[in-house]
């Protein structure tokens, strides 16, 4: 290599050697480092795209049971006719095309100790460094009566590789007009903050044009929850008294249900009976994280801020969902924030270099309505092992009553039309299109 | 595996010669810290989110693909630090990020100097 690094040639031959990687430039000798990234949604979809990007000379492994995946976000669209589940639905050609390593297997284990990875049907594969993305599972029982088998009556339609969306949007194509639609919603932390409360509006939205009389009904453990004066002002100016929001110190806690009599119970003994009934059971980091001894007694992964390497397994890297990575939320947007600054830091390590310090971005975009878009936007950064927000700096979309009145529709139509960009954007990416 | 044939996108090489000049030699020992290339990377990782993978936009979504100059898109999102520019959402978002970020998307984003 060149010593003089003052000349235009050498500048040229040095660029040209870094043959597309723009972290440090491997010497020849060196093995190619592995990196196998597990669970293929937005969190690791999203670091198999970037690391093939920023560094070619790795070997990316992306392993994901699924050959096809339906995402979680624009699922409420499906609910209110806005959106098909095929339009939502995206498949792994084109990470492979740009030489990701896809397998189509499962994971039963991880061995920490000889890096590998235990597949159901395929060959161990073997890491440097290990990307956990694995998503949740869901409590079954937490809610008593809530149990797997009682979710074909009462759909979560929160996990799609466990139910599609789809069961959830027959039940409420075939609900009578007059109809209860009720919701159950968890305390936090769960998948997305804002989900339960964009999907009142979307079967609102639904249920107005089409099952006028009928009503919502979402019984909530909390008081308090993401975006809340921009919902509760939406739907009152949308949808009036047909959605009834009751917070948990209006009695709005479900402790149990009864999948044959089609009723929920609140923890002060209300009984409440609907025609469809959404159960948001509460969460934990799905099994293969929580078998691989990444959970902590939470049932979440702890993670360092700077590098999202496991706190309790060293060489593993937890993120997205399944990660403990608050104030950040368990966003499709955080995962894949996550997914690059995770990337980063392992090939970093594996090279024994410091990795880079991150910045992380958020923005979660809600559809309230038509034309009628808000938005959560937060930037984080590691301060030590802890995440913290960046101070004055994101937040929620302007209230109503902070837009003089000719600006207001036009706030909420652009936010609606950057919402389906942010989602066409972030697919491209993250599968490869683009 | 196959290795992606296809030109290096611009940014890439203008961030790449930031890092082969700043670098006192390399070969043996290699750079110890994180290059320019990959914070440019990393610090724009969120915006590809909504203006895609290369700034093209789409959808009301304004592309940002070499629009500007650097000086004139640094000053644009410290314009919007301010809430000037008509912001719906780029207020809020660009207050979370330095000058110094600011400087690193226009490497990517903006028209080379």
């Amino acid at each position: 290599m060149a010593q003089a690094l003052i000349s235009r040639r050498a500048v040229l031959a040095a660029t040209a050697a870094f043959a597309g990687t723009l972290a440090a430039p491997r010497v020849s000798a060196q093995p190619r480092a592995r990196l196998v990234i597990v669970g293929g949604g937005f969190g690791g979809a999203s670091a198999a795209r970037f690391a093939r990007d920023a560094f070619p000379d790795a070997e990316v492994t992306l392993i994901e049971r699924s050959r096809s995946f339906t995402t979680c976000p624009y699922g409420n669209l499906v609910l209110a006719g806005m959106r098909t589940v095929e339009s939502i639905t995206f498949g792994y050609d084109g990470l492979a095309r740009r030489g990701v390593r896809v397998v189509h297997d499962e994971v039963t284990a991880v061995d920490a100790t000889s890096r590998t990875v235990r597949l159901a049907n395929g060959a161990p594969i073997p890491y440097d460094r290990l990307i956990m993305s694995p998503g949740i599972d869901l409590r079954w029982g937490a809610i008593e009566g809530y149990t797997e088998a009682a979710s074909a009556r009462m759909p979560h339609g929160w996990v799609p590789y466990l139910q599609p969306i789809t069961v959830l949007e027959r039940q409420l194509r075939a609900m009578p007009d007059g109809g209860v639609f009720i919701m159950t919603i968890p305390a936090n932390p769960f998948r997305c903050p804002p989900g339960p409360y964009e999907r009142i509006s979307m079967v609102a939205h639904y249920l107005k044009q089409v099952k006028p009389r009928s009503k919502v009904l979402a019984l909530d453990a909390k008081d308090g929850f993401s975006k809340q004066p921009l919902f509760v002002e939406a739907w009152r100016e949308l949808y009036g008294p047909m959605v009834e929001w009751v917070g948990a110190s209006n009695d709005g806690r479900v402790t149990a249900v009864n999948p044959e009599a089609m009723t929920v119970t609140t923890e002060f003994g209300q009984t409440h009976k609907g025609a469809v009934v959404n159960v948001i059971p509460p969460q934990m980091a799905a099994k293969v994280a929580r078998d691989a001894g990444l959970a902590d007694q939470s049932g979440w992964c702890p993670v360092k801020a700077g590098t999202l390497e496991s706190a309790l397994v060293p060489g593993i890297h937890v993120i997205g969902d399944a990660s403990i990575a608050a104030p950040m939320p368990k966003s499709g947007f955080v995962a894949s924030t996550h997914g690059k600054q995770a990337v980063a830091a392992a090939m970093a390590l594996i090279r024994g270099q410091a990795p880079p310090a991150p910045v992380y971005f958020n923005t979660c975009y809600s559809h309230v309505g038509t034309d009628y878009g808000i938005s959560i936007v937060g930037i984080f950064r590691a301060d030590g092992d802890r995440f913290i927000e960046v101070p004055n700096s994101g937040g929620i979309s302007p209230r109503n009553e902070a837009m003089p009145p000719e600006r207001r529709a036009e706030q909420r139509r652009l936010e609606a039309l950057y919402a389906d960009g942010w989602y066409e954007s972030i697919t491209r990416e993250m599968f490869g299109l683009s | 595996m196959p290795v992606r044939a296809r030109a290096k996108a611009g940014w890439v090489r203008r961030a790449a010669a930031i890092v082969v000049l700043g670098m006192s030699g390399f070969g043996a020992t290699g750079p110890a810290v994180a290059t320019d290339a990959l914070r440019v990377a990393l610090v724009t990782g969120g915006c590809t989110g909504c203006h895609g993978t290369t700034g093209e936009g789409g959808q009301g979504i304004p592309s940002i693909a070499q629009t500007k100059t650097r000086a004139e898109f640094i000053a644009m999102m410290k314009a919007f630090r301010d809430n000037q520019g008509n912001p719906t959402v780029m207020n809020r978002i660009s207050r979370g990020y330095t000058d110094e970020e600011f400087a690193l998307m226009a490497v990517r984003f903006a028209k080379p100097n």
